[in-house]
């Protein structure tokens, strides 16, 4: 019965949302791997060769883990904002608020969804990467774990977006003035050690600074931040996030009149 | 055993609409119930509340005994519900929306299919299994979405408007759909705005204007409130003027049609004495409009007086 009443439906939210991304492909794992190839492309062989290297590695090297991470972020937000903004618009979000699910199973499910794009996007881009570079692998646990704690964070950011917005501009204004100015100043092109004392402090408050930085120790094995402060960070966003999602979701905001 | 029991259900919009002003009710299990009101009256409301869709503001729901803020899923999966909009993906297919549903309620996917085979099968949709819900017409949509309320094989369906928009011949299939699973148990409580609809399907009624509820009560009862109908007479010859009919208030609506009122302490036999001595001969003779409508017309224009 437990089984039943749990896990049944939160496998079929996933199967429903891994199937909604798969059968659209070419909107959801191509556009990032084509994007990917062009910045591997100007910023990896282009530029990368003149400006030699970063903190000791090749400036392709450098940049290969950041840009990883940018595919996971961006997807496995929008697979979350959009499916479940889509669901919201089209009323059959309904489907499962009339059923006996808990709001936790709902929002594993599509946090779950979530992952598995950031994942299956993430896993893509690295194949491309390897047409560029030799990539490293420092700690496989570790950058594991974080592509898994960035994705849950930003389905968490994507799923708060959807419930809030009430048309479809409100879920592309976050990622076009919020998000994507965080990844670019996050790190992913360049060591905050280059910043301006300054700006140094600024980028402290930038949540992904801790996730590409992660994710770039989990591959070359340096950071600008030390692994433990990054970890908690995710942690703390982790768990802020799955807090405020649960209780929008038991009030029914945004979902219910 | 009350199937629905609404007590004091109170909802306040937040731009201050009473929607629901503190309404009770009881549907008994097995029953066939209509709640009737007008546009606005809060019938969707009071369904978007016992679905879950709607918070309430105060008052008790039980659902087969389960109360819904402190048994929810229990008394959740005593409910299938067919909403008044249509509320799929349009771009699942029908039997996609159907087997997810059955996921939704912890139902395993074989037993789902199984039901689904059952239901679109019984609804006419089994053929069309595989096209993307967006493809099907508006009856078929209705259709699919009564299939997905009952893929879990609920105690009670809830139907909102069911019917609008579907043409006579679908409409009387799906009434015989609703009374043969009526028959075989299941509670069903239906909003509709065809009358004719409500008086053939339903044993109970329900009448609610502006979030009160102005009648409840069987439907037998209500309809013997009915003091006087307007009966409409098809002449066999045209006449060129009507007679004296005794008392009863008669009017010639086109030299072939005679329209009367009669009292319900009235004999009809009395009139065709009348018609009879006059030489008038009726072909056929049918109420002017539905008796259910005339008394809910009625109730709500007293209601406004109120």
């Amino acid at each position: 019965m437990y089984t039943q009443s749990l896990f049944i439906p939160f496998s079929t939210i996933v199967i429903k949302e891994v199937s909604r991304f798969t059968r659209i492909w070419v909107q959801t794992i191509l556009p990032p791997a084509i994007s990917m190839t062009l910045y591997f492309v100007i910023f990896g062989s282009l530029i990368g060769p003149r400006i030699g290297t970063m903190n000791g590695f090749d400036y392709i090297d450098y940049i290969a883990p950041g840009i990883i991470m940018m595919s996971v972020i961006n997807n496995a937000y929008a697979n979350v904002v959009s499916s479940f903004f889509g669901a919201k618009f089209q009323r059959h979000i309904e489907e499962m608020l009339v059923a006996p699910i808990p709001v936790f199973v709902i929002l594993a499910g599509y946090i779950t969804g979530g992952i598995v794009r950031g994942f299956l996007v993430g896993t893509v881009v690295t194949i491309v990467a390897l047409f560029f570079t030799d990539l490293h692998l420092y700690s496989f646990p570790i950058t594991i774990a974080v592509v898994l704690m960035t994705s849950i964070v930003f389905s968490l950011g994507g799923l708060i977006n959807a419930i809030f917005a009430k048309k479809f501009d409100d879920i592309s204004i976050i990622p076009t003035f919020v998000l994507t100015p965080l990844i670019y100043l996050g790190g992913v092109f360049y060591s905050i050690d280059m910043l301006p004392e300054f700006w140094q402090k600024v980028s402290v408050f930038n949540p992904i600074l801790y996730m590409v930085n992660a994710f770039r120790y989990g591959m070359l094995g340096e950071s600008d931040i030390s692994i433990t402060h990054a970890f908690i960070m995710l942690i703390i966003f982790t768990i802020t996030l799955l807090i405020v999602c649960l209780q929008l979701l038991n009030k029914g905001i945004g979902i219910k009149t | 055993m009350s199937a629905l029991e609404i007590k004091n259900l109170k909802k306040t919009y937040r731009n201050k609409l009473d929607a629901l002003k503190g309404i009770n009710l009881n549907v008994q299990q097995g029953d066939f119930f209509a709640l009737l009101g007008p546009n606005g009256a809060g019938k969707s409301t009071t369904i978007g509340i016992i679905c879950g869709l709607v918070n309430k503001t105060s008052g008790s729901i039980k659902v087969f005994g389960h109360d819904l803020d402190t048994a929810t899923n229990a008394a959740k999966a005593c409910i299938g519900i067919v909403p008044q909009e249509i509320n799929f993906s349009q771009f699942e297919t029908c039997l996609g929306i159907v087997l997810n549903q059955g996921g939704y309620y912890g139902i395993k996917r074989s037993i789902a299919m199984e039901r689904a085979e059952k239901y679109l099968g019984k609804l006419g949709l089994w053929e069309r299994r595989n096209e993307y819900s967006r493809n099907l017409s508006g009856g078929m949509k209705r259709r699919l979405m009564i299939a997905r309320a009952l893929i879990h094989e609920p105690k009670m369906l809830i139907l909102d408007e069911p019917t609008a928009g579907v043409d006579v011949e679908l409409r009387r299939s799906m009434w015989d759909f609703l009374i043969d699973i009526n028959q075989q148990g299941i509670t069903i409580v239906l909003t509709t705005h065809y009358l004719e609809e409500a008086e053939s399907l339903c044993k109970n009624i329900a009448i609610i204007d502006k979030g009160d509820i102005i009648e409840d009560t069987s439907m037998k009862n209500l309809l013997s409130k009915l003091n006087k109908e307007t009966f409409v007479f098809d002449l066999v010859d045209p006449i060129e003027s009507l007679p004296e009919l005794n008392g009863y208030q008669g009017r010639l609506k086109d030299p072939s049609t005679i329209e009367v009122e009669i009292e319900r302490k009235n004999n009809i036999n009395d009139l065709f004495n009348i018609f009879s001595k006059h030489g008038i001969n009726v072909c056929s003779m049918r109420n002017k409009s539905n008796r259910l409508e005339e008394l809910f017309l009625d109730l709500l224009n007293n209601n406004k007086t109120h």
